[in-house]
């Protein structure tokens, strides 16, 4: 059986329904661990993913990578797991490696596949540049799943929920405040991303950025001089030194396509870059290219994007 | 304060990357290797504005061969104090941390720190399975840190969001962009590191849990298709009817 753990703090994310809808693909018997805020009912749906069952400990608020650890490796040992599944997230990040040695398991992180014939599983290496599989020693295999990397996939009907009390100790990390940014998409599990670069001359030019990104729905991203300079946050910069992403959609403006970038972003399924230099190495790694100034070709794009949406509904 | 810095090699991030035996092992050849960027711009450059800030030492460790010397020496030109080199192949996450946690052990380090990720496994466990085998609390993408005593305040992205948390030292933090800046070692430094010691200890024994069995570089792209700047409606048409992502 799969053990799955997800954090439901900040509800259902995309995340954590892929991260269910592949375990159901390893397992029929799907068991979810999680710790958070979200309602009963929300966790039942979490059944029409493939979870046989939901077990939920309100005792742990924070992401403290002890508790947690202590929590999933005691119940991955009394249900006799054989997978213990996380997201890749900042979450995973810190409690997956202390469950691997908690139960001396092998860790897939940041897988992108399901396990091939040979048991072994794809993950990114290079930071993009080359795909590895993994093989595991162990029996029992902890994986991390890479956002977006499966679709979610509905199967199945509302599943038992049950509060547990998992004892998992006192939390030494204390969680001070949580500054959220509203509405602002997730740029890690964002399917349509909009990124710009130097080419864009200043900050206050990212209007018609964020213009178009809003128009499709996008979440917005950039290259690393933008983010160091500060006309960008830095959670933004993608590429090999920032967050590497696998968008369906990654439009680059003003963006050159040098190698460091690239390798963050040549996993998307389709490229679109907007530049004015026809040479640009992105042009290469493109699927559409556009030829043009972006200060003239954005608004233009976001007025025709605007028509699609308004016509397709 | 004590502080522990992991240090990682990897491949220069202008590298082409390729491999060799039957797509079984990366092609080293004309691979030039530098500190992981993480583990140099942000782990690094944080523990020595503490060291200068607070006074204290700052050492670090890798787990590799004689030829990882060098970027060993580079990272004591940036300012640590002391190197040290398990002498081994890093096999997997696992047994690195294994061999970075048992010279740790015994040694009362205040903070330990990684870098995020290595640019080239991109596995982010070392860290984490250091603090579990240490038995220390682990803070994972901290993008801050704040000495407040024995108490440290952090921030990290979660997602969608930043997370302000406190802890007490001794901690393991993985160190992402944010924490500091790239530091450029000047003639003194490299000079100075010369003469730093740099210290071999052999190995345990430790089994790793994983391994990689190939590799595969992506797919090459077919040619762009140039959609002409004045007709954005046929792009959209085209991201809808043909790519299908909007
Ligand atoms: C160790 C290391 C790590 C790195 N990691 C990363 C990383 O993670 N991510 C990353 O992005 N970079 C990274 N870099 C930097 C990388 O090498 C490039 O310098 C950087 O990506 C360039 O950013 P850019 O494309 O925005 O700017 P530029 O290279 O300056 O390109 C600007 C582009 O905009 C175009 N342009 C100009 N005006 C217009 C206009 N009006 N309309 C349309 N197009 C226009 C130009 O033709 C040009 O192609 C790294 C570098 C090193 C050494």
């Amino acid at each position: 059986m799969v053990l799955v753990y997800i954090s439901s703090n900040n509800g259902i994310a995309k995340s954590v329904v892929e991260t269910i809808t592949y375990a159901r693909k390893l397992s029929n018997d799907v068991v979810v661990i999680t710790t958070g805020a979200a309602s009963q009912d929300d966790l039942a749906q979490l059944g029409k993913y493939g979870a046989s069952s939901v077990k939920v400990d309100r005792a742990i608020v924070g992401g403290d990578s002890q508790q947690l650890s202590r929590l999933i490796s005691s119940l991955a040992l009394s249900l006799s797991a054989d997978t213990v599944l996380f997201s890749h997230d900042v979450i995973g990040k810190a409690v997956a490696p202390r469950v691997s040695v908690q139960l001396k398991a092998g860790l897939v992180s940041g897988a992108i596949a399901l396990p091939e014939e040979n048991g072994s599983i794809k993950v990114n290496v290079f930071s993009g540049k080359a795909m590895g599989f993994v093989h595991v020693k162990s029996a029992l295999k902890i994986i991390s799943l890479l956002p977006n990397s499966i679709p979610a996939e509905l199967n199945g009907s509302n599943c038992p929920v049950e509060e547990i009390n998992g004892d998992a100790g006192a939390a030494l990390i204390k969680v001070i405040s949580v500054k959220r940014p509203e509405g602002d998409i997730p740029l890690p599990e964002a399917e349509l991303v909009v990124s710009a670069g130097r080419g864009m001359k200043g900050p206050e030019n990212w209007g018609m950025i964020e213009n178009l990104a809003s128009a499709l729905g996008a979440a917005t991203a950039c290259s690393r001089p933008v983010a160091d300079i500060g006309w960008r946050p830095h959670h933004e910069h993608v590429g090999q030194t920032g967050v590497a992403i696998r968008p369906n959609l990654y439009i680059a403006i003003g963006i050159s396509g040098a190698i460091q970038h690239l390798a963050g972003v040549n996993g998307s399924k389709v490229i679109v870059v907007v530049n004015t230099d026809s040479e640009a190495p992105f042009f290469k790694a493109a699927d559409y290219g556009v030829i043009g100034d972006a200060f003239d070709v954005i608004p233009k794009l976001t007025e025709a994007v605007k028509k699609f949406k308004s016509s397709n509904n | 304060m004590k502080i522990l810095v992991c240090i990682s090699k990897a491949p220069d991030t202008t590298s082409k990357i390729a491999f060799s035996q039957g797509n079984t092992v990366f092609d080293e050849n004309g691979v030039q290797y530098i500190v992981n960027p993480y583990d140099e711009w942000y782990a690094l450059v944080r523990a020595l504005e503490i060291k200068e800030t607070i006074g204290g030492e700052v050492t670090i460790i890798t787990v590799g061969s004689a030829n990882d010397d060098a970027i060993m020496r580079k990272a004591l030109a940036i300012g640590a104090d002391a190197a040290v080199r398990v002498d081994a192949d890093p096999k997997d996450a696992y047994f690195t941390a294994s061999q970075i946690a048992d010279f740790a052990k015994t040694e009362g380090f205040d903070l330990i720190f990684t870098g995020k990720e290595t640019i080239n496994f991109n596995g982010s466990q070392v860290g984490g399975m250091i603090a579990e085998l240490l038995d220390l609390p682990f803070v994972s993408l901290a993008s801050k840190l704040d000495l407040k005593g024995e108490t440290i305040q952090l921030e990290r992205e979660i997602a969608g969001g930043v997370e302000l948390i406190e802890v007490n030292i001794p901690v393991v933090v993985s160190c992402a962009k944010g924490m500091a800046e790239q530091r450029i070692p000047n003639m003194r430094g490299i000079m100075a590191a010369r003469t730093k010691p740099l210290k071999v200890i052999s190995p345990t024994a430790v089994e790793e849990l994983t391994s990689y069995v190939s590799f595969v570089t992506p797919a090459a792209k077919s040619t762009v298709k140039i959609i002409d700047a004045s007709n954005m409606d046929e792009l959209v048409r085209l991201l809808h009817q043909e790519a299908k992502v909007i």
